[in-house]
């Protein structure tokens, strides 16, 4: 016996797997670095919704072609890769289709994957061509040049060349059980590859073993590589849409936070018998800062949020800020969140820990104008299909811009001081609320 | 106009049903007075026992707290509060999808907790105790369509109420393409009533009314006095005041019977 195959299999798996994890390490890592927030609470509605939107994918055909397609390679997706079980079995001990044994339905199980597969191509070349022919706008809004773009249909150009290596080599194997050729047990159906087995036909038994075997280590070699290439891709979500479900806000969308270390000061200044002269506490843990303006300012949530994104702009095409021109995309709050926590990460990595960097996620990635034009209507929180939440990092930037920046539009600081005092956005006397009564 | 105070209640020793939240823009705006007098017209033809605050309202802090302003928003809602828990009071209506929105999810954490309905919400349940009645009188025949103001719908999912007021009036209810939880905001949320817009291509009050006019409606109704006046300001930057109204649900119930 030959072990070289089977040793080089489980080098392969070892560091295709061990490079997944020790990225995948260095995620957690960096989505700790944001900070608490109580989502564990309810656990009940909290697995239905994840049962509902991530794996029922309820949200996502709201949009029915896209969401269709969609269904259809995710569940090629997943159930496809029952294979993969297999080959790794087969991979690490030298056997060949070791589910064999389980008969008609080994036969029934093939089917089903080839028939998945032909449609998952089918879905991914129709993406490729709303994405490149058809050019749906919001596939080209300008944070989607450069890297966006190019992650994008490497995404769909891997899952091409997977679901076709997946074909080619049944084909192959297909031609091999007719020839009878040693170690290729007769097993599965091929109701897809079969048409394709009479082009390799002609070739002789080596030549259909090399097919068959460079088409199944391209194959789960390319899987291992798919699978490392998520912590640099957008294409997490296949794996983040069910914590980021199961972890989102089900409180009614209108709700923001009430800031608690707002209340205490707040509190002690509406007490009348609080002392103002009282010497603060030495051991007090210093005051937060109010608002966010880089990464770790954000909770948890919302860092998970950003590597959650899978840029597919819904969003952005219902936000009717972006839909006026205006220079607010919740996706690229979204992306550029994610690009400073990858930075922060990286400095971390190179440093051993967070070195001041000069930068922060405010200004340096989000600009001010961003943010200010949100009209808080909650349109890009409904139409994410992984409830990801831009609004609530809108709003945690502005108010780092107004609490402790004083840096509001010169509108709003109007609207704030006739708050402060007369009681109204307007420069109302509060005396005069009830004229309209007599008018 | 019958409009008691909770102050003139409670100096007689009674306690009303429900507390009318006017809001800022109910309380000063020209046009939003309409609505509000619209809608205690109904009140008190339907006999209900509320009472405002009159001179002791107050802002929310609703813009306060979408422009930033945390420390403006709460010191607002616990004087607001201290008020209402000193009045006793338990349920509270206001035709503000923004105090509504800020009364009922952003006061309880803060001391304030009490039952509060929209006067799209609570006029439907008049009618379903039979205490109103709404019949289509002068609108009878007209073309409807509603434009959901994003803190009455996506904020709280409140999308019959106001429909179903509508369908009362004989009418024909029709849907503009982005409607419900994918109805497009009118542009004032998030406190930018108050700003100039930022820099873009359009108003968002001009977008979501041409919307509107596609579907060729004789009026565009609402269920906020800020969405009331974007509608307005699109209907002018359209030209088209001539041909469609703007208003508000209580307008339009009580205009239906000439209250």
């Amino acid at each position: 016996m030959n072990y070289i195959d089977n040793i080089a299999f489980a080098i392969l798996l070892i560091i295709g797997i061990g490079f997944f994890v020790k990225n995948s390490k260095k995620i957690v890592r960096n989505i700790k670095l944001g900070k608490k927030i109580d989502r564990f609470d309810l656990s009940n509605e909290r697995f239905k919704n994840m049962l509902k939107i991530a794996l029922g994918q309820s949200k996502m055909v709201k949009r029915p072609v896209a969401g269709i397609l969609h269904i259809i390679v995710y569940a090629g997706f997943i159930i496809i890769n029952i294979e993969v079980l297999e080959i790794i079995i087969d991979g690490l001990f030298g056997t060949h289709r070791v589910f064999s044994v389980l008969g008609g339905f080994y036969s029934f199980l093939i089917g089903s994957f080839e028939i998945l597969a032909l449609l998952v191509l089918a879905s991914v070349i129709i993406f490729w061509i709303r994405r490149m022919v058809l050019q749906i706008p919001r596939f080209w809004n300008k944070e989607m040049k450069g890297w966006p773009k190019n992650d994008a249909l490497y995404i769909l150009y891997f899952e091409m060349v997977l679901m076709s290596l997946f074909l080619i080599m049944n084909a192959a194997d297909y031609n091999l059980q007719a020839l009878n050729a040693d170690h290729y047990t007769i097993a599965g159906s091929f109701p897809i590859s079969q048409f394709i087995a009479p082009l390799l036909s002609n070739l002789s038994e080596t030549s259909l073993i090399v097919i068959e075997r460079t088409a199944w280590w391209l194959h789960i070699g390319g899987i291992f590589i798919f699978l490392n290439y998520l912590y640099y891709s957008k294409h997490l979500h296949i794996l983040l849409a069910f914590p980021n479900t199961y972890f989102a806000n089900l409180k009614p969308k209108g709700q923001l936070t009430n800031l608690e270390a707002v209340t205490n000061e707040v509190k002690l200044m509406m007490d009348p018998s609080a002392d103002p002269y009282a010497v603060p506490d030495e051991n007090a843990a210093l005051p937060d800062k109010f608002g966010a303006s880089d990464v770790a300012d954000l909770n948890w949530v919302q860092l998970m949020n950003a590597y959650t994104c899978t840029e597919c702009g819904r969003c952005t095409a219902v936000c009717p800020a972006n839909i006026t021109g205006k220079e607010l995309s919740p996706r690229a709050i979204m992306m550029k969140t994610r690009d400073r926590l990858e930075e922060v990460g990286a400095n971390i990595d190179k440093n051993g820990k967070f070195i001041d960097d000069d930068k922060q996620l405010l200004n340096d990635y989000i600009k001010a104008e961003e943010i200010w034009a949100c009209t808080s209507c909650n349109a890009c929180v409904e139409a994410c299909p992984v409830n990801i939440d831009p609004l609530s990092i809108i709003i945690d930037l502005r108010r780092y811009l107004v609490m402790e920046q004083s840096a509001a539009p010169q509108g709003l600081n109007m609207m704030m001081t006739n708050i402060e005092n007369n009681g109204a956005p307007w420069q109302y006397n509060q005396m005069d609320r009830l004229n309209w009564k007599d008018e | 106009m019958n409009v008691p105070t909770m102050a003139e209640m409670t100096a007689q020793g009674k306690q009303p049903d429900v507390l009318f939240w006017v809001g800022c823009a109910g309380s000063f705006d020209d046009r939003a007075k309409k609505i509000t007098k619209a809608f205690v017209k109904i009140l008190n033809k339907a006999n209900v026992e509320f009472a405002v605050l009159g001179t002791e309202e107050s802002c929310t802090g609703d813009p306060a707290k979408r422009a930033g302003n945390e420390f403006l928003f709460q010191m607002q809602a616990m004087t607001n509060i201290e008020i209402l828990n000193a009045y006793e009071v338990k349920k509270i209506v206001t035709a503000c999808p923004h105090c509504f929105n800020t009364l009922k999810n952003e006061y309880p954490q803060l001391g304030g907790k009490y039952e509060v309905m929209h006067h799209t919400e609570f006029l439907k349940s008049l009618l379903d105790e039979g205490k109103i009645t709404i019949e289509g009188g002068k609108f009878k025949g007209k073309r409807i369509t509603f434009h959901d103001p994003c803190y009455l719908g996506r904020a709280n999912d409140v999308y019959e109420a106001p429909r179903s007021l509508i369908e009362k009036l004989e009418v024909e209810l029709v849907e503009m393409k982005r409607c419900k939880s994918d109805g497009l905001c009118c542009g004032a949320g998030g406190a930018q009533m108050f700003k100039d817009a930022e820099k873009g291509d359009k108003e968002i009050y001009v977008e979501r009314t041409e919307e509107a006019l596609e579907v060729a409606p004789n009026i565009i109704a609402t269920g906020c006095p800020f969405c009331n006046t974007m509608i307005t300001d699109g209907i002018k930057a359209t030209n088209q005041e001539e041909s469609v109204q703007v208003l508000d649900i209580a307008e339009l119930i009580a205009n239906a019977e000439d209250l």
